[in-house]
Order: C-alpha cells, then structure tokens, then sequence
C-alpha cells in the first residue's frame, strides 16, 4: 500500500504532463497572437489548404508575452509583437533570421514603406514580417471644440479643462510631450526627460483622465472632447458616432507595427513560415484586415478592397512619405525603462 | 434610526450589485459599445451558443474549478486529518506553512509554479493548469476543515474503535460525517477561488488552452465581445438561482423533521 502511492501519483504525474514528450514530430505551428487579431475562418482555410495543424494561443499585452516566451514556457512558433518588443527580442537573442525565399509573399505584397519604418526596430528587416500597423493621433468631437486641431500643444489649451483624455501608458503619455518639444520618442537624454516630465504635469490639471480603451467609449458617448487615440479605433469610433475627427499631429507621433516572427527555438520552423506566407497572401490579408480593421500594410490587399472610401481613407491609409517626422519606438534598455517608469510614477503621483 | 439602517443597507447593496447590473444591461444592447443603446436585442445569446472558442474556455473553466476542488478537498481533508494527530507545535508550525501560499502574492506563485513546470519538463496544458490549481486550493480547504476538526469530540472516534471499527470504518462512519460541513464548504470555497483565478491560469498555460478569464483577458486590447456579457449574465443569474434554492433547503427539513 505504501508502495503503491508514489507509483500512482507518478503514474498521475506523467499523464497530465504528458511526461514532457516534444511536439516536433506533429504536424502543427504553434502560433502566439494578440486577442481577437485574426479572423477564424483564415486559420480553417489554412489549415484546409496545407494540412497543418494550428495550434493558436493569444496574449493580452507584450509585458505578458515576453516571460512565457523567454522562459520557454510553451513552446511557441509564431508570435506577433510589436515595434519596441521586437527590438528587445533581437537584442536577447530570441528571433530567428528569416528566409524570406520561403516567404515569397512577404516581399512581393508589403509595401516598401512598412519595410523602411520597421528598420528602427529591426534594422536589416531580417527578423520580422509587419502584420498591422497604425498611427497614434487626436481624436476629437467637431462639435465640442471651435477650432480644428492640428498639434500636440492644442493638448496644452486650458479651454479644453477637463476635456482631455490621455493614453495611460508610460511611452505613449512621454511620446506626446517629446513630440510636442521635437524630440525624439526614444530619447534616453535626462534634461529632455525632465522637461517632457514637467509639460505632462503642468498638464495634468486640464486632463479629464488617463484611459486606456475606455478613449473608445467616453469619445462615442461624448463625454468627452478631445482624445489620444490609436488610428485603428477611430475608424470604429466614427463609425458610430460622425462627429468624431482623426488627425495626426503636425509634430509627428508614433507609427506603431505589429509584426510577425518566428522564435530561434521553434520547433516547426517550416510549417511557421509557411504560416507567415499564407497570412501575407492578399485574400486572406483582406479577409482579416476586415476583420480587424487595423491598417493592413499589405499593399495587394489594399487594392482588394472594394470600398473607395476604406481604401482612401487618411485615416486607415495615411501617406507615411509625406511626413518625415514619424517614429516608432524602440527598446531602450533596462536603466532607460526604468528611469521611464520612475518619471511616469511622479507624474501620476503628482 | 430605521429609514437610515434602511438607506444604509441599500446603499451597500447598490454599491455591490450596479457593476453587474450594468453589464447584464449591456448584454441585451444591440450596439457594441457601452455608451450609446442601440435597442433591445437577444442575439449575443444566440451567437453565444454557436461561439466554439468561449463554450470551450467555458468548459474547461468549469471541468478544472471542479476537478481541482475535488482533488484539493480529497488532500486537504487527509493533512488535516493527519495535522490533528500531530503535537501542538508541529502542527502550529505546518498550518503556518500552509497558510504562506494564501498570503504570497499570486503572480509570485504563479511564475514560480512556471518555472518549476519548466524545470521538471512538463509539457504545459491542461495538467499544468489542473495542478497548479489544485496546490493553491489545498490551503484554502485545510483553512476550512481546521476549525471543524478542534470541534470533534476525539471521544467518539475512540468509542466506535472501542466497539470494534477498524480505523479505516471509524474514520468513514464517524469522523467523516462530522466534518463533512468543513469539507464541503472547503470545496466551494476552492471551486470558486479556481473560477477566480487570471494570474495563476495564465502562466501555467499552454498554448491553444484557455480558461475564460484568461480569454477575456485577451480580448482587451480590441475590445470585450458583447458575448462575454451575456454568459457572465447567465453565470450570475445561475449562481443567484443556486444560492436560493441551497439557501431554502435547510427550512423545508427542519419543518419535516
């Protein structure tokens, strides 16, 4: 009987855990994607068309995905981070270069200009394929303010007292201040800190509030005039309420790219980029950008779009060629975040 | 004094029940966002029912809080039973072990639970899940069954022996029975923290296995389906019809007996 015990919780042990056997052999990719940023139906085509199995886990934020990839916690494919995150996976080691004669799509559909934003943060395009992108701008309500909003420092009009609603993340907050001074998003200088730090806190007295998704809804319902927003959003929050303008600030702002990349220790590394190619083949990047609504940077799948409107929409679509003051953030190191973080807890504590 | 007892009490439950209101409100809206009605409609139940990915986070959200307080109350109930027997210090010094997991922070134990999967080479899933929720429901029950067992009578236990149960006879016949109140209120307890849990689930997870809160979790960045507020509805309301019907039970027997 006392033998029996520890044999049986072994037993136990082995069956729930599978007793550790790797996946390498199956025909599977295991793929790792924000919530809700697929459209189904094009993982059932792909799996109808190829075969291969997909196994697809979603995340909420880069700070929850980083852990469970670094510490190789499940053994993950494809994953699809964005700008700054995929610098920091470079830098660790993380990614794998990709062969992009496997990845005919890849070239042929997306634009050249997605490829050259996306050297600030993957600077020979050798890890990374972008899958969405968009910009960070002004949302605001044409009937609640008098004038048309163009910049940064219109954030800054005590008119607009109790009016603005402010991103509620340390870079994207910092981002509109330094915008704002010219500086650049990824400054690490400590004087240009200090004085983005002292404009965000002189601002705070007219800022309603510091949001995160609730921009979308307090926009919507009006209660609230002017918004920092990201331009995949306020295409839905002019959808259902027309009073809602979109601009990107004259000073610049942020280009923000989610893109794919395939993991140094993947275990189906065939079948991922196999994954990749079928998501840049412009049926299907069609189908998600519908589902999504995020700006798709594929260039043959903008053309699929039947809507003119969609098609042409500056919001969706701006010319990034006609500014040349866009950025996209990178990873700044760890002393770097943490003075970051420091500074954003003294303006929130203020 | 009554009027403001009354206002009093109102007000906490006011206070308690207008987030859920709110949602279960927002589950018959016919628009997607919360600040504008877009009229009185059914269909994120119908489409609900025919959502695959939430019924199946549903389903495993339900078949691990049940397995794991299951479990958890099986092993719970043999420590403390064991604990009992022990001396006074020892025993102290164990429940106090016990009790650590209870006030660690959870995403302290949930990365620590990761990294032990990892290191033992578990392939992480649904057995990862279940494990880790089964070790921290096991403090939750002992919590529960401790109190009722200072409560026996050793006395009794003694006496079946004395009339010639065997130890394994005494323990099912006689202390069982007494404690089955700590046990079971040790399993809902377990049941519900193991329904609770986002932290935990999320880093002892695999891929393509999800629990719901990890999967509304997910759903932040785009925005929470309207479905999910039709099946919290439906959880609450469920619960709600539950409590009355446990709730009413113990006076019917009492007027029978």
């Amino acid at each position: 009987m006392k033998k029996l015990l520890p044999v049986c919780l072994g037993a136990a042990l082995c069956l729930l855990g599978g007793c550790g056997s790797d996946t390498s052999n199956e025909n599977i990719v295991i793929v790792y994607n924000w919530g809700e940023y697929v459209d189904p139906d094009t993982l059932a085509m792909f799996e109808e068309e190829t075969g291969i199995e997909v196994v697809y886990d979603e995340f909420e934020t880069n700070e929850t995905m980083y852990p469970k990839i670094e510490n190789g916690a499940a053994e993950y494919d494809v994953v699809c981070p964005s700008d700054y995150m995929i610098s920091k996976m470079i830098q660790n080691d993380l990614l794998l270069e990709l062969d992009f004669s496997h990845i005919p799509n890849a070239k042929s559909n997306i634009g050249s200009q997605y490829w050259d934003q996306s050297r600030t943060f993957d600077p020979e395009n050798k890890y990374s394929v972008p899958y969405c992108w968009g910009t960070v701008g002004i949302l605001y309500n044409k009937t609640m303010v008098d004038e048309p909003l163009t910049s940064w420092a219109q954030l800054w009009d005590e008119k607009y007292t109790d009016e603005i609603l402010m991103q509620d993340s340390v870079r994207d907050a910092f981002m509109v201040a330094e915008k704002m001074y010219g500086y650049s998003m990824n400054t690490t200088d400590p004087d240009e800190l200090q004085r983005a730090m002292n404009a965000l806190i002189a601002q705070k007295p007219i800022v309603q509030a510091y949001v995160v998704d609730q921009v979308r809804d307090k926009m919507i319902g009006g209660e609230a005039a002017i918004g920092v927003i990201y331009s995949g959003e306020a295409i839905y929050t002019q959808y259902e309420n027309a009073d809602l303008e979109y601009v990107i600030p004259s000073e610049g702002t942020n280009v923000w790219i989610d893109s794919w990349v395939i993991l140094k220790d993947a275990p189906h590394k065939e079948n991922a980029e196999k994954f990749i190619d079928f998501m840049c083949r412009e049926d299907i990047a069609l189908k998600n950008f519908e589902y999504i609504t995020y700006s798709t940077p594929n260039e043959a799948a903008k053309a699929l779009i039947e809507d003119d409107e969609i098609r042409n929409s500056p919001i969706a679509f701006p010319d990034l060629t006609q500014y040349d003051n866009l950025e996209s953030y990178t990873y700044l190191g760890e002393e770097a975040d943490e003075v970051y973080n420091e500074l954003w807890k003294e303006i929130k504590s203020y | 004094m009554q009027t403001v007892k009354k206002i009093y009490v109102s007000l906490i439950f006011l206070f308690l029940y207008a987030p859920i209101g709110t949602l279960i409100v927002l589950s018959f809206n016919a628009s997607k966002t919360r600040s504008k009605w877009g009229g009185f409609t059914m269909q994120w139940y119908a489409s609900l029912l025919q959502d695959e990915v939430i019924l199946d986070a549903l389903t495993t959200t339900l078949l691990i809080a049940f397995l794991s307080a299951l479990i958890a109350s099986v092993i719970g109930t043999i420590a403390a039973v064991a604990m009992n027997g022990m001396k006074r210090r020892t025993r102290t010094l164990l429940i106090g072990v016990t009790n650590i997991p209870m006030l660690n922070a959870d995403i302290v134990t949930g990365i620590s639970l990761m990294l032990l999967f990892i290191s033992i080479g578990l392939r992480f899933g649904f057995g990862t899940i279940l494990l880790s929720h089964i070790t921290f429901n096991i403090p939750y029950v002992i919590l529960c069954i401790m109190p009722r067992m200072k409560q026996l009578n050793p006395s009794v236990y003694e006496a079946a022996l004395d009339l010639g149960a065997s130890h394994i006879t005494a323990f099912f016949k006689v202390m069982l029975p007494d404690l089955m109140p700590g046990i079971l209120s040790g399993f809902l307890m377990a049941f519900t923290m193991s329904l609770d849990d986002f932290i935990i689930t999320h880093f002892t997870k695999g891929a393509g296995i999800d629990t719901l809160s990890t999967k509304i979790y997910t759903e932040v960045k785009k925005g929470i389906k309207p479905e999910m507020y039709a099946l919290s509805t439906i959880i609450f309301v469920t619960v709600l019809i539950l409590l009355f019907l446990v709730n009413k039970t113990p006076d019917k027997k009492e007027k029978t007996n």
